[in-house]
């Protein structure tokens, strides 16, 4: 697949997605700091190209399970920014009703099945929404996003246990940006590359520079289209970098800082993405403006409706627990 | 019509008729299948540990009973999943005791993905478990954890004490649109009784008033049922009116039932095979100090195992077990 096989008008949307997803966290930036939304909170900024270049692939019926760091996910899956943000402020027009918060943003509708506060809580639900696809005969595939911390967890080795052993419809996206919080990957986890955790179940496992849209597009593509023709999982290890640390207000001392600014300066995914789209002729720089102008506009709007929007009843702490009980 | 059966041969009929009905249920766990290398001359499947799913992958095939790797934490938060999505899995946990190797999928995400999305998402999943003690299989292999479930909002607790309630709780708790964890104590899972032919439900949160009395309630659920009845049966010969209530299910809790019961005898004893701190017995003691205070003429007794893990030898575990003698003195003790 060439690279620039892509339309103007899809690439717009690409960026689009991803300028979303960076003025999305930088905003929440500010409001976490000046005390207006409250919990935990952890940010995708730096790792857009890798929900864009995956989800810009999937339709509505494709499943998407996420972790923590959860709203890039939810925005390249399509889920409505606005009720994202009023979900965050505690909202009951929030997309979970003010009941989720930042780290379990889910829309089923949209393929969405969730963030997921639980690191690999997330792997075996879609291995299960897989197997929901194999059982039942649907073209369907699910994709599990997560780090390269949840790799270390139980929940990961089952999960692709089964996915092998069953050729499941899945693609499990590795976001390998270095970090488990605070500890560098390599103290933690003895393999060099996470795809040789993934091949040693036989498993395919492909890496991508998880900062270059063009390189996950192409490979999770090609990932995706294997799973939907019955021939079995695969994980694709992305290699990243967090811009922000762990959680908002981490002061990320643990990290260094020539690296940080290496790779927040000269590996940027947005800019990336603008100088290939650029020197391929297929966008200009107007369309960039164009679209940081309109996304801008939305993000306010976001912010300025959700805080206006009404809070969720007292007595709705007791609905939704059960279907009927 | 009805038949007899024991309880494991009515729950694999109640799992056959719910596939029939639906075909998104499918069958997932450890040996449920349980083997049988078709490609082999002269084998065949072990459905089950206990052979309780025997004969069912030759029915539904292996696209809808999976056998899975020993792995539980996989295989449970997969069936999740899967129920999150549009199936309507039954995933057995081989053993109650092996919640310690499942239990994020459980806890973290089938118990809450519902309220945390707002409503927006159903998990009709129902996971089979072998529960209790009474077969010598020791410390890990005997818990009744049912209080462990029962404590988790979100997911709902299903506990039979027969072979016909097995079959028509298991089919109702399949076609339950919320997590329920259906629990088959050791204790009946032998137990032989008449089970109707055909499809019928027993609804969740409905006890059972199984004999009537007016003098003390015995509350009871499971394999304590029958310890219950034992006891009713001694107490009559005494010239005491023992009332047996079956709980059925602990999540949803028939309260009505407790207190009204209670509100009739005036005296209560709960016998639960469980450890008794923050045990099913002691809930429904605090229950009925709270909400039945009134009506209550002694003090509530709860007839519970020790507060130690299950022993191995057949003394000490029979030791170990609540029997209708410890409800006799319970009842003795009341005054």
């Amino acid at each position: 697949m060439g690279q620039m096989d892509l339309s103007r008008e899809t690439l717009i949307e690409v960026y689009r997605k991803m300028r979303t997803i960076r003025g999305f966290e930088e905003n929440l930036q500010n409001l976490v700091a000046a005390g207006k939304i409250g919990g935990f909170m952890h940010l995708y900024a730096g790792e857009e190209a890798i929900a864009v270049g995956v989800c810009s692939q999937l339709s509505d019926a494709d499943l998407v399970g996420s972790t923590h760091r959860g709203h890039g996910h939810c925005i390249a899956k399509g889920v409505d920014v606005k009720a994202m943000m009023a979900e965050l402020f505690g909202r009951a027009t929030g997309t979970n009703k003010g009941k989720g918060g930042s780290m379990h943003i889910a829309d089923v509708d949209k393929g969405m099945l969730g963030a997921n506060g639980i690191v690999g809580g997330g792997i075996p639900l879609v291995t299960g929404a897989a197997l929901t696809a194999q059982v039942l005969g649907k073209d369907n595939v699910a994709v599990g996003f997560f780090g390269d911390g949840a790799t270390n967890q139980g929940q990961f080795h089952e999960s692709l246990t089964m996915a092998a052993n069953w050729k499941l419809p899945v693609l499990y996206v590795c976001e390998n940006n270095g970090f488990g919080e605070f500890t560098p990957t390599e103290f933690v986890v003895p393999v060099k590359d996470i795809v040789e955790r993934a091949r040693s179940y036989s498993m395919r496992a492909v890496i991508a520079d998880g900062m270059d849209f063009f390189d996950v597009y192409e490979k999770a593509g090609e990932a995706i289209e294997l799973a939907r023709k019955g021939e079995g999982p695969t994980l694709l290890e992305c290699k990243t970098y967090r811009f922000y640390g762990h959680y908002v207000g981490d002061p990320t001392p643990y990290r260094n800082k020539e690296e940080a600014e290496d790779w927040i300066q000269n590996r940027d995914p947005l800019d990336i993405f603008e100088t290939k789209a650029t020197e391929a002729g297929v966008m200009k720089s107007d369309d960039f403006r164009t679209v940081d102008g309109e996304v801008e506009i939305l993000l306010r709007e976001a912010v300025e409706e959700a805080e206006a929007a009404p809070m969720p009843e007292a007595a709705d702490v007791l609905t939704d627990v059960y279907v009927r009980y | 019509m009805a038949r007899e059966l024991n309880t494991g041969a009515a729950i694999n009929e109640a799992i056959a008729i719910a596939m029939r009905s639906d075909p998104n249920v499918i069958l997932m766990g450890e040996d449920v299948a349980g083997g049988g290398d078709r490609s082999k001359e002269g084998t065949e499947e072990m459905g089950g540990v206990l052979g309780t799913t025997r004969g069912l992958v030759g029915e539904f095939g292996m696209n809808r009973v999976r056998d899975t790797p020993i792995a539980e934490m996989g295989l449970i938060g997969t069936a999740v999943g899967a129920a999150a999505t549009g199936l309507r899995p039954v995933a057995e946990l081989m053993f109650m005791d092996f919640l310690g190797t499942s239990l994020d999928p459980l806890l973290n995400q089938a118990a809450k993905l519902r309220y945390m999305f707002g409503g927006k998402v159903k998990v009709p999943l129902t996971v089979r478990t072998v529960s209790g003690a009474g077969m010598q299989a020791a410390a890990q292999h005997s818990q009744s954890l049912y209080w462990m479930t029962t404590g988790i909002p979100g997911l709902k607790t299903v506990v039979p004490s027969s072979p016909a309630d097995a079959k028509g709780l298991l089919l109702a708790s399949i076609r339950d649109d919320d997590p329920v964890i259906f629990c088959e104590p050791k204790g009946i899972l032998n137990q032989v009784g008449e089970v109707p032919e055909g499809d019928y439900e027993i609804p969740l949160g409905e006890a059972n008033l199984v004999r009537e009395g007016s003098d003390v309630s015995l509350v009871a659920f499971g394999a304590t049922v029958a310890i219950a009845m034992k006891a009713a049966e001694a107490l009559e010969g005494a010239g005491t009116s023992a009332e047996v209530l079956d709980l059925r299910t602990l999540s949803p809790l028939d309260e009505v039932a407790i207190l009204t019961s209670l509100e009739k005898t005036g005296r209560m004893v709960i016998i639960d095979e469980s450890t008794p701190r923050c045990s099913i017995a002691r809930d429904i003691a605090a229950i009925c100090v709270d909400k039945g205070f009134d009506f209550l003429n002694a003090p509530v007794k709860c007839v519970t195992a020790p507060h130690t893990p299950v022993p191995f030898s057949a003394v000490l575990e029979k030791a170990f077990l609540p029997s209708a003698q410890d409800v006799l003195d319970a009842v003795g003790e009341m005054g």
